[in-house]
């Protein structure tokens, strides 16, 4: 038989560090680094190869030249400093070649005008992106692109205010209608009248208001524009573009009318279906066979229309997904309470759809605003190609070959990895459902 | 339950005809779900709808707003015919409110914003006159201390008071119940349950898909049993529970109060 022995503490024991190999350095290493003979084996392998990279691209970069004034001279500098066969970093062309890189042929003495669009972007976006700013701020969104239309490309301020009016005919209209006819009959009446608004009106209407009341500033071809300029005009007007076309698509493939549903699902697979280079040719060729003849139809318009498109088709599937991850529950919910169709999509399916599907909306945004640079295959000045080609045309920089694919491949980076960490703070930000 | 004191002073059923449904008729593809279904609700019934699973019970009260469309006979809900015109299911649908199994609260919006939504959006009610609706009937359900939560932050019979509560919010003149409590833990049943009897108490038209007997016994003035699509037996809850008339009905009630 076991007996009780009575114990009662009467001081209690202090806290005590954990021994050495449970905390600090060693503990981290054991942990991470070498838990196991395959776990050690890839550490070092993994040491090995950047040991090996580092070897390589270090000397290059330390022996980085800042000031020449061609590649030759680059070339002797390094030799004169590091000794026959030494390689270096000949950096000074980007020094020399920089504003090509971020305006292609801009006019030097109008830098200003893309600089301060490039600024009141910001401005303009910033709204759209932080929902805590006064919503007041969107009406500088809305006029934003008729603004850098006419900053960047200059000529009659008239031009754009009048394409805007169009827009201002689109929303009364639909607003006047929606009412009697609901929301896709009044839009399609309201897209109608606006379309030929531009058509037939856009020209008169501008050139007279700009006969009475003359106000413009130098006007820049398109032909002009290129490197990071042309980049973030094609990417932000087709991803801002592209997003609503992509719900619309989203929610036309899910549609219970036939005809809706087949165009959107055929639209969806043909442009899925089809090279991004394929339409780029399209728009460059093809698009002025169908227009009347003696249209100027300008390229860059061109392209951005069908990068749009495809960009839409491409989110349209991106947003299906965050669609069918939606429990039936709410759809019913959403009609127990009495909202339409529109009602149900604006307050209750999208914005937790949208939020589902976020980061592919945004790896869909990154990816196009990377692939605006195969417009160089339709002879635009895309800042990797284009200019590269431009730059290494010139006799004093024949054969540079790294340094503009790294200065362009850092710009890209740097654009790209600020999307992806928005992308990732907006998705904490929405994080409602606490699971 | 029982036990429990009802006020039954305002439960009075009126002579109003609420719901009238003749000779419906609905196939799932070739699945004959619900068979010739007649059934007349008055204003101020309680009725509790029970069966076996896959009887028809849910298909028939999600018909009456037309979350299931049927497919022969009529439909008329509080004087207007269910049909394909979509003004006329609106319509129905803003005065019909609707609890469901798995509450299917709105998880991105917070309680307060859940109650306020379709008020200020389908009623076009001023969003503070809305929230203050919506407080009123957050008490009434108990948990106006919860309204900026989220619904993922909330028990599950805290997420289904909040559910009732933003039906009522729509000031709707009848209220369906699709299985209230059939995704509760024991110990939450009853504040749900205690928050339809005092619904019931307050002369609400009701509508309860329900396996909760002893609800049906205190609350309802009309218990009907399905099974296979249709209506086998309906009486007042004394007659149904202790002289069931169908053999289908006897067999349902030994499995479920057997124990």
């Amino acid at each position: 038989m076991t007996s009780v022995i009575p114990f009662v503490r009467n001081e209690m024991l202090p806290e005590k560090e954990p021994p050495l190999r449970e905390r600090g350095v060693v503990h981290w290493m054991r942990q991470n680094l070498f838990s196991g003979p395959l776990n050690t084996v890839l550490t070092l392998l993994g040491l090995a190869v950047l040991l090996w990279v580092a070897s390589h691209v270090l000397p290059w970069l330390m022996h980085s030249v800042w000031n020449a004034s061609s590649l030759t001279e680059c070339r002797d500098i390094i030799t004169q400093r590091f000794g026959e066969g030494a390689t270096g970093a000949c950096w000074a062309m980007v020094k020399e070649r920089w504003h090509q890189y971020l305006y292609g042929f801009y006019p030097m003495d109008l830098y200003w005008r893309p600089n301060l669009a490039f600024v009141l972007m910001f401005v303009a976006i910033a709204p759209v992106l932080y929902t805590s700013l006064p919503r007041k701020m969107l009406w500088f969104t809305a006029i934003y692109p008729a603004l850098t239309f006419w900053l960047l490309w200059g000529g009659s301020v008239w031009t754009p205010v009048v394409a805007m009016l169009g827009f201002v005919i689109l929303a009364l209209i639909f607003r006047a209608l929606v009412g009697k006819l609901g929301v896709p009959v009044s839009a399609g009446i309201g897209v109608v009248v606006a379309a030929l608004w531009w058509m037939f009106a856009q020209g008169p209407v501008s050139d007279a208001l700009q006969a009475a009341i003359p106000l413009s500033i130098t006007t820049v071809d398109s032909d002009q524009f290129g490197g990071f300029l042309l980049s973030i005009v094609i990417g932000v007007t087709a991803i801002s573009a592209s997003l609503p076309m992509g719900i619309l698509l989203a929610l036309g493939r899910k549609s219970d009318m036939l005809i809706v549903r087949t165009l959107s699902v055929g639209f969806i697979e043909f442009i899925r279906g089809v090279p991004l280079i394929t339409l780029l040719f399209t728009a460059s060729l093809l698009l002025q066979y169908f227009l009347p003849p003696g249209s100027n139809f300008d390229i860059i318009l061109r392209v951005i229309i069908l990068v749009t498109l495809f960009a839409a088709a491409y989110i349209a599937e991106v947003i299906r997904g965050g669609l069918a991850a939606l429990p039936r529950g709410q759809y019913e919910a959403a009609d127990a309470l009495g909202l339409d169709y529109w009602q149900a999509q604006r307050l209750i399916i999208m914005p937790q759809a949208l939020k589902i599907s976020i980061p592919g909306i945004v790896s869909s945004f990154i990816g196009l605003f990377k692939d605006t640079t195969l417009v160089a295959f339709v002879g635009l000045q895309d800042p990797l190609k284009g200019i590269t080609t431009i730059v290494r045309a010139d006799i004093n920089w024949k054969g540079i070959y790294w340094e503009p694919y790294i200065f362009a491949g850092a710009i890209f980076f740097i654009i790209c990895f600020g999307m992806s960490r928005y992308s990732m703070w907006l998705e904490r930000k929405l994080k409602t459902d606490h699971r | 339950m029982a036990e429990q004191a009802i006020d039954r002073s305002k439960m009075k059923v009126s002579d109003e005809v609420a719901i009238q449904i003749s000779n419906m008729n609905k196939w799932y593809g070739q699945f004959h779900v619900l068979r010739d279904v007649n059934m007349t609700v008055h204003k101020g019934e309680r009725i509790v709808i029970c069966g076996p699973s896959g009887s028809g019970k849910s298909t028939l009260i999600r018909c009456i707003n037309r979350l299931e469309e049927h497919q022969s006979g009529d439909i008329i809900v509080d004087g207007t015919e269910l049909t394909n015109d979509l003004k006329n299911i609106d319509k129905v649908r803003s005065e019909v409110g609707m609890v469901f199994q798995h509450f299917n609260l709105f998880p991105h919006l917070t309680i307060l914003e859940n109650c306020t939504l379709a008020p200020i959006w389908v009623r076009k009610i001023p969003k503070r006159e809305a929230e203050e609706t919506a407080m009123h009937f957050l008490r009434k359900v108990k948990i106006p201390e919860q309204a900026n939560k989220y619904p993922g932050q909330l028990s599950g019979g805290q997420q289904q008071r909040v559910a009732i509560a933003r039906s009522l919010c729509m000031k709707p003149r009848i209220m369906l119940f699709d299985e209230p409590t059939s995704a509760l833990d024991p110990e939450m049943i009853k504040e749900v349950l205690d928050t339809m009897i005092e619904l019931a108490e307050e002369g609400m038209t009701m509508l309860c898909v329900t396996h909760e007997m002893g609800f049906a016994q205190a609350v309802a003035n009309r218990v009907v049993f399905m099974d296979k699509g249709q209506i086998v037996e309906q009486n007042e809850p004394r007659e149904f529970f202790n002289n069931p008339q169908s053999e289908r009905t006897k067999a349902f009630l030994s499995q479920i109060l057997g124990h």
